[in-house]
């Protein structure tokens, strides 16, 4: 088709179909890049222990709201022993809450987490100045707190935190220790926490006596599957539980998590690409109806190839190489703008300090590519049938 | 030479079918003509001239009778066996030119190789008849850049780029004034000189005149077939008309 203009706006509808897929893919590999590495800073050798039952699959209870209460201090306890797990390093138990703490006039909300000693074990924290609570700290409840760092900067600004008295509802907690900043690890932002003796933060706090959740770290050479068996089989004796399928708690390793998470991610990435290639059967019809009335302004042509030897096969070919031509022009253009708006995307997320990596897949390209021709021949097909079909007189005769 | 006729009509008829009723546009038409023959074919417009064109062109087939081009029964061939031989045999030139606009001369005469099963040295063989046609220094120019009878005379070179045997002119000079027209005859006679038979489908007697047979046709039949006495040489600076 020698009309640039027309040519270019029919294939626009290819253009922005293949685009949009690209944009998506990309960008959705984007965003899970960003969400796993936020996981991975906490240690991919994790095992997470949920209070309450749930599939395997599906979410933990704690996400519809419910609160359940069947974990106990002592299960952490259980846990810890290499005699129930061989390979354990060193295990965590959990309780946060939701509460403001001021200091003199400043107040700031924060996440109380109530965690015991050996927190610093399990998760990838460190300490910037002063020190963490000690074993004997936290089973005797002390009124201590290591503040995460945007709690020492909104409530201290440039006072020396270390040695200050802050308020948690109507404690009193002397602040041991500043946390160094970890930004935000898997979305929660570790540097508005203030960690506290778990103990102390179960009794003067909340007035429970369960825990919201339990962290095992595993050596390195530990085997993950055996290590979630062996978790189970150890809270199954604690709770009294014969058969499996009463277990008051789920017990997963952070890898299942970024399996699960990933699992997710990705149907909705291919959901939304799939919703983009729709787009491709709209440009996909466009091509054909500007074929059609190309075939139409064309009569004469193509009578007048016939006359001089095309046989109907020859222009059936020609016709759809044209269409070709255009959809495969379309899906490159098409491939050059996802490609360049999938890299601004990542240009701009990496400004705003996330870890987002810049991902564009060879077999989606090669896809997009043969998808274009696909559509080429499919909608060109009907014109190019058409056109090989002119009886060249009548159309020789065409005005 | 061979020692059959490049074309033979055998009560040829051609009627169209338009629901219940049916129009003769030929009806028993007979004739034969030889290879080198110039041969005009007249009649006043709707007579079937045209159809009859159309069929000795093997761009249509008669509804009866028999038409056999080089020994070919033309009823007998495929739709592709036709195409193959109005690629080869047969050069077309028409009253509106039907060039393709935006391309250049030179790819406009190549455009027959193109279908042709010998597509060896395309460019040499299309600016050589560019330039028996005296277009040689036009190959570049696109087609809505050159005069009617440039244009007609690039229909001409396309016409015999693959050396067919049968030239078909159907009204060459009909959108030319008489200087360009003249040119065309001019050009259409120095090749019938160098054996190739020409087919001239015209309404005017004095265009009809150069050629040395005029078979004359009105309402579907054949009316007439004699023998040019004069016949007229188109010849440089002559004005027709």
């Amino acid at each position: 088709m020698s009309n640039k203009v027309r040519s270019f706006l029919t294939m626009l509808g290819i253009i922005i179909g293949v685009g949009a897929v690209i944009i998506i893919m990309s960008v959705g590999a984007g965003a899970q890049s960003l969400i796993l590495n936020q996981l991975e800073g906490l240690g991919s050798d994790l095992i997470v222990v949920l209070p309450g039952q749930s599939d395997e699959n599906g979410p933990p209870s704690q996400a519809f709201g419910i609160t359940v209460t069947t974990l106990k201090y002592s299960d952490a306890e259980a846990l810890g022993q290499s005699k129930n797990i061989a390979n354990v390093q060193a295990v965590a138990a959990y309780y946060q809450a939701q509460i403001s703490a001021s200091w003199r006039d400043n107040d700031y909300d924060v996440a109380l987490n109530g965690v015991t000693a050996n927190y610093l074990d399990v998760e990838n924290g460190t300490v910037e100045k002063g020190r963490f609570f000690t074993e004997e700290e936290a089973n005797g409840a002390a009124r201590v707190a290591v503040l995460g760092s945007a709690v020492a900067d909104e409530l201290f600004g440039s006072t020396e935190p270390l040695g200050q008295r802050i308020k948690v509802k109507n404690q009193t907690l002397e602040v041991i220790g500043v946390m160094k900043s970890r930004g935000k690890v898997a979305f929660q932002d570790y540097d508005d926490q203030v960690f506290a003796p778990l103990v102390f933060v179960q009794k003067l706090i909340a007035g429970i006596d369960y825990v919201g959740f339990i962290r095992l770290k595993l050596k390195p050479e530990a085997d993950v599957d055996q290590a979630l068996e062996e978790a189970r089989q150890t809270l199954r004796e604690q709770h009294n539980i014969e058969n499996p399928l009463d277990d008051d708690f789920s017990v997963r390793s952070f890898r299942d998590a970024v399996a699960m998470i990933t699992t997710i991610t990705n149907a909705l990435k291919y959901f939304l690409a799939a919703m983009a290639a729709l787009s491709l059967l709209v440009g996909g019809i466009g091509i054909m109806n500007i074929l059609l009335v190309s075939v139409t302004e064309r009569t004469r042509e193509i009578g007048l190839r016939k006359a001089i030897g095309a046989t109907s096969s020859q222009i059936l070919r020609q016709f759809l190489l044209e269409s070709i031509c255009l959809t495969l022009i379309g899906g490159l253009l098409g491939i050059i703008s996802g490609v360049a708006i999938s890299y601004l995307v990542s240009v701009v997320a990496n400004l705003l300090e996330y870890k987002w990596s810049f991902v564009i897949s060879l077999p989606a390209l090669l896809v997009a590519i043969i998808i274009s021709m696909v559509i080429g021949i499919i909608f060109g097909l009907y014109p190019a049938r058409r056109a090989s079909r002119l009886d060249p007189i009548e159309a020789l005769r065409y005005e | 030479m061979a020692d059959y006729p490049l074309i033979e009509l055998r009560q040829l008829g051609k009627s169209y079918q338009s629901g219940d009723l049916a129009t003769d546009a030929l009806v028993d038409i007979n004739f034969t003509i030889n290879r080198g023959e110039f041969i005009s074919i007249m009649g006043p417009s709707g007579s079937g001239k045209s159809t009859l064109m159309h069929i000795l062109g093997l761009l249509d087939r008669p509804t009866s009778g028999q038409y056999l081009f080089n020994k070919h029964n033309i009823t007998e061939l495929s739709d592709d066996q036709l195409a193959a031989l109005r690629n080869h045999n047969i050069g077309f030139v028409f009253q509106a030119f039907n060039l393709l606009a935006r391309t250049s001369v030179l790819d406009n005469v190549k455009l027959p190789l193109l279908y042709s099963k010998d597509k060896n040295q395309m460019d040499e063989r299309a600016k050589a008849v560019l330039e028996s046609v005296g277009l040689g220094h036009r190959l570049h120019y696109f087609t809505n850049q050159i005069s009617g009878g440039e244009k007609q005379r690039v229909a001409i070179a396309r016409a015999l780029v693959n050396n067919p045997e049968v030239i078909f002119a159907d009204e060459p000079t009909g959108n030319l004034d008489s200087k360009s027209g003249n040119q065309v005859m001019q050009i259409l006679q120095e090749l019938n000189k160098q054996g190739k038979t020409i087919i001239l489908v015209t309404h005017e007697t004095f265009t009809a005149e150069h050629a040395q047979r005029i078979i004359r046709i009105r309402d579907g039949q054949l009316v007439g077939d004699e023998l040019v006495e004069q016949q007229r040489i188109a010849t440089e600076g002559q004005i027709l008309k």
